[in-house]
C-alpha cells in the first residue's frame, strides 16, 4: 500500500499467461472481459500446469507413505505450505492450516476457538461490512453458547464507523472479526490500529483477508493478528484451497475442528490424543494438489510483487471511478479515490435493476457480478437492495475499464 | 445482439400492468428469488371460480417485473382451474425469449407466487423445481 517508484507491470504479457482470456470471441462478440475477480480469479498457464504435473508424477497420498511417489507427494504439499508461510510473512509454516476457503477457516475458529473460549454473556463484535462468512458462523456459535454479538456500524461513504467500535470495545469482547477489504465497497480498513486497540480491550482478533492477500502484501506479525483467512481461489490460485493463519500459542491450544485421519496421535477405544500443528486441524486426506497450484499461484504473484499489483489496480480503479462519477444516472458506492482503496468499484444505475445492468454488460461479453454480493447488512446501511461490481486484477487494462463504461451506456440506452 | 432486453420485456417494465395491492384480497402471496433478491407479491379476489381482479407488486430486475406484469394481464378473468394448469412453458413462449437457468428463476417468480398463493408453495416448487 505504500507507494513505490517500480515500473509498471506489464499487462499484456501478463494477459497471455490467461488461456481462458485469450479464448476467440463467440461470433460477432467483442473478446471477454474479465471484472469478477473479487468472486473469484483467473488462473495462469503456470498453475493450471502445475495442477495438471502434479497429478501426472507426483499424485499419492501423503504422509506415512514410505514409496517414493508418496514422498514426493508429502514434500510439495509441505513446500506449498512454506511458501504461504512466507507470503504472509508467519512464523513457522504449522502456523497455516489449509482449509478449502476462507469460509471453511473462519468457521474452523468459530467451532474450534469458540466452542473451547465462549461462554455465556460472552461479547463477539464484527463490522457491518463483512461478507456473510464472517457474521454467520459467529450467529451460529453465539447462539449455542448464548454469547452476544454486536456491530461495528457503516459511514455513509463506506468505512467502518470508529466511535461505535470503540463503545463496544469497552464492553470487553472477547473476539473481534474484521474484514480487511470490503467485497462490495473496496473499502481497506485499518486493522493494524484496530487489532492494536482490540488487544488493548483483551479481545483475540480474526482478520478476513479474502479480498486483501490476493492484492497487497500481507504481514501477520506486523498486523498482530490472532487469525488471518483467505482463499487461493482469488489469488490466482485452483478452487478448494484456502488457509488459515493462527498464532502458534493458540492453534496450539484449541480443540480439533473435525475427527479422522491424520489429526490424531494415538487412538484407543477410549480415548484420543491429538496431533501436533498443522496436522491436528487438517482430517483426513487433502487437496494436495491444490495446494501445489496454490504454492505456483504466489510464486507467480511475488514474480509480479505484490506493490506493483497494487498500484496497478489501484489506477485502474482511480480510472473506473473518475469515469463512472462522470456519467449521469451513475451512483458510486464506497469512499473516494484518494483513499487508501482496493480494485473494486460497486455501483448503481438509475432507473436499472444491477441484474438487467449485468446482463446487458454480459451481451456485451463483459463479466460483473450483480445482487448484495453476500453483505446483505451491508447493502441494509446503505439503503439499496442491490449493486452491478466490478473489480480489477493483475489482467485487467484500461481498456476494459473503457469497454465497462461503453457497456454501461448500452444498458442506459435499451432502459430510455 | 441477440437481446433478452426485448420490446414486451421493456415495454412492460416500463408501463407495468395491474401494478398495486387488493385489500382485502381471497388469495395473498409473496416470495423473493435468493439469488438476486427479486421480490414479487400478487393479490387475487375471486369471483364464481374465476379470476375476478389481480395485482401484483414488488421489486427487482425487469425480467422478474415485466413477467408479473405479463402474468397478470394472461390470468386475468381465467378460472382457477385453468389458472392451476397452466404451465410455466405457456409463460415463457408468452415472454418469447430465450434465458439462462439464473434468468430463468427471475421469469418464473411470478408463477411460483401466483400458485403458491392459490394451492400452497410445496405444490408450487414441486411443479416448478426444473426452473
Amino acid at each position: 500500500m505504500i507507494a513505490t517508484h517500480s515500473a509498471p507491470i506489464d499487462t499484456a504479457s501478463i494477459k497471455a499467461d490467461f488461456p481462458i482470456l485469450n479464448q476467440p470471441a463467440p461470433a460477432g462478440k467483442q473478446p471477454l472481459v474479465f471484472l469478477d475477480t473479487a468472486a473469484s480469479s483467473q488462473k495462469p498457464q503456470a498453475v493450471i500446469d502445475a495442477l495438471v504435473e502434479y497429478y501426472r508424477q507426483e499424485n499419492a497420498n501423503i504422509h506415512r507413505g514410505v514409496y517414493d511417489l508418496s514422498e514426493k507427494a508429502t514434500a510439495a504439499y509441505e513446500d506449498a505450505r512454506r511458501k504461504v508461510a512466507t507470503f504472509i510473512n508467519a512464523r513457522k509454516p504449522r502456523e497455516c492450516i489449509f482449509v478449502r476457503n476462507t469460509t471453511e477457516a473462519i468457521n474452523l475458529v468459530a467451532r474450534s476457538w469458540g466452542g473451547a473460549n465462549l461462554s455465556a454473556g460472552d461479547l463477539i463484535v464484527f463490522t457491518e461490512m463483512e461478507h456473510h462468512s464472517n457474521i454467520v458462523p459467529w450467529q451460529i456459535i453465539a447462539q449455542e453458547k448464548g454469547a452476544r454479538t454486536g456491530y461495528v456500524h457503516l459511514t455513509p461513504d463506506g468505512r467502518l464507523d470508529q466511535a461505535t467500535f470503540d463503545t463496544l470495545l469497552e464492553q470487553g469482547p472477547k473476539l473481534v472479526a474484521i474484514t480487511h477489504v470490503s467485497n462490495s465497497l473496496g473499502t481497506v480498513n485499518p486493522i493494524q490500529e484496530m487489532i492494536a486497540k482490540a488487544h488493548a480491550a483483551g479481545a483475540v482478533v480474526l482478520v478476513d483477508a479474502a479480498q486483501s492477500a490476493p492484492h497487497v502484501s500481507i504481514d501477520v506479525q506486523a498486523l498482530d493478528c490472532d487469525f488471518l483467512a483467505f482463499s487461493g481461489h482469488k489469488m490466482l490460485g485452483p478452487m478448494g484451497i484456502g488457509v488459515l493463519y493462527g498464532k502458534h500459542e493458540l492453534l496450539q491450544n484449541m480443540p480439533p475442528y473435525q475427527g479422522g485421519g491424520s489429526m490424531i496421535r494415538k487412538v484407543t477405544m477410549e480415548q484420543t490424543t491429538w496431533a501436533d500443528l498443522p496436522a491436528r486441524f487438517e482430517a483426513g486426506t487433502p487437496s494436495v494438489g491444490d495446494a501445489v497450484g496454490l504454492g505456483v499461484a504466489i510464486d507467480y504473484l511475488n514474480g509480479i510483487g505484490l506493490d506493483r499489483v497494487w498500484e496497478h489496480e489501484h489506477a485502474l480503479v482511480t480510472t473506473a471511478i473518475s469515469k463512472l462519477s462522470e456519467m449521469p444516472g451513475v451512483t458510486l458506492l464506497g469512499p473516494g479515490p484518494e483513499e487508501n482503496r482496493a480494485g473494486v468499484v460497486s455501483f448503481t444505475v438509475d432507473g436499472i435493476h444491477p441484474h438487467d445492468v449485468a446482463a446487458i454488460l454480459d451481451e456485451h461479453n463483459i463479466a460483473v457480478r450483480a445482487g448484495h454480493h453476500c453483505t446483505q447488512p451491508l447493502m441494509q446501511a446503505l439503503g439499496v437492495v442491490a449493486t452491478t461490481r466490478a473489480s480489477f486484477y493483475v489482467y485487467n487494462t484500461p481498456e476494459d475499464v473503457d469497454r465497462l463504461i461503453e457497456g454501461i451506456e448500452a444498458a442506459q440506452q435499451v432502459f430510455r | 445482439m441477440d437481446s433478452i432486453y426485448r420490446e414486451i420485456i421493456l415495454e412492460h417494465s416500463k408501463n407495468p400492468s395491474n401494478r398495486g395491492k387488493l385489500d382485502p384480497a381471497d388469495f395473498s402471496y409473496e416470495d423473493t428469488n435468493p439469488l438476486c433478491g427479486d421480490e414479487v407479491r400478487i393479490d387475487i379476489r375471486v369471483k364464481d371460480d374465476h379470476v375476478s381482479e389481480i395485482m401484483f407488486s414488488g421489486q427487482g430486475c425487469a425480467i422478474s417485473q415485466a413477467s408479473a406484469s405479463l402474468l397478470t394481464e394472461l390470468v386475468d378473468g381465467m378460472s382457477l382451474d385453468d389458472v392451476k394448469n397452466f404451465s410455466k412453458e405457456e409463460l415463457l413462449e408468452e415472454i418469447g425469449i430465450s434465458l439462462s437457468p439464473a434468468r430463468l428463476k427471475c421469469a418464473l417468480l411470478s408463477l411460483k407466487v401466483l400458485k403458491a398463493g392459490i394451492y400452497g408453495i410445496d405444490r408450487a416448487n414441486e411443479e416448478l423445481e426444473d426452473a
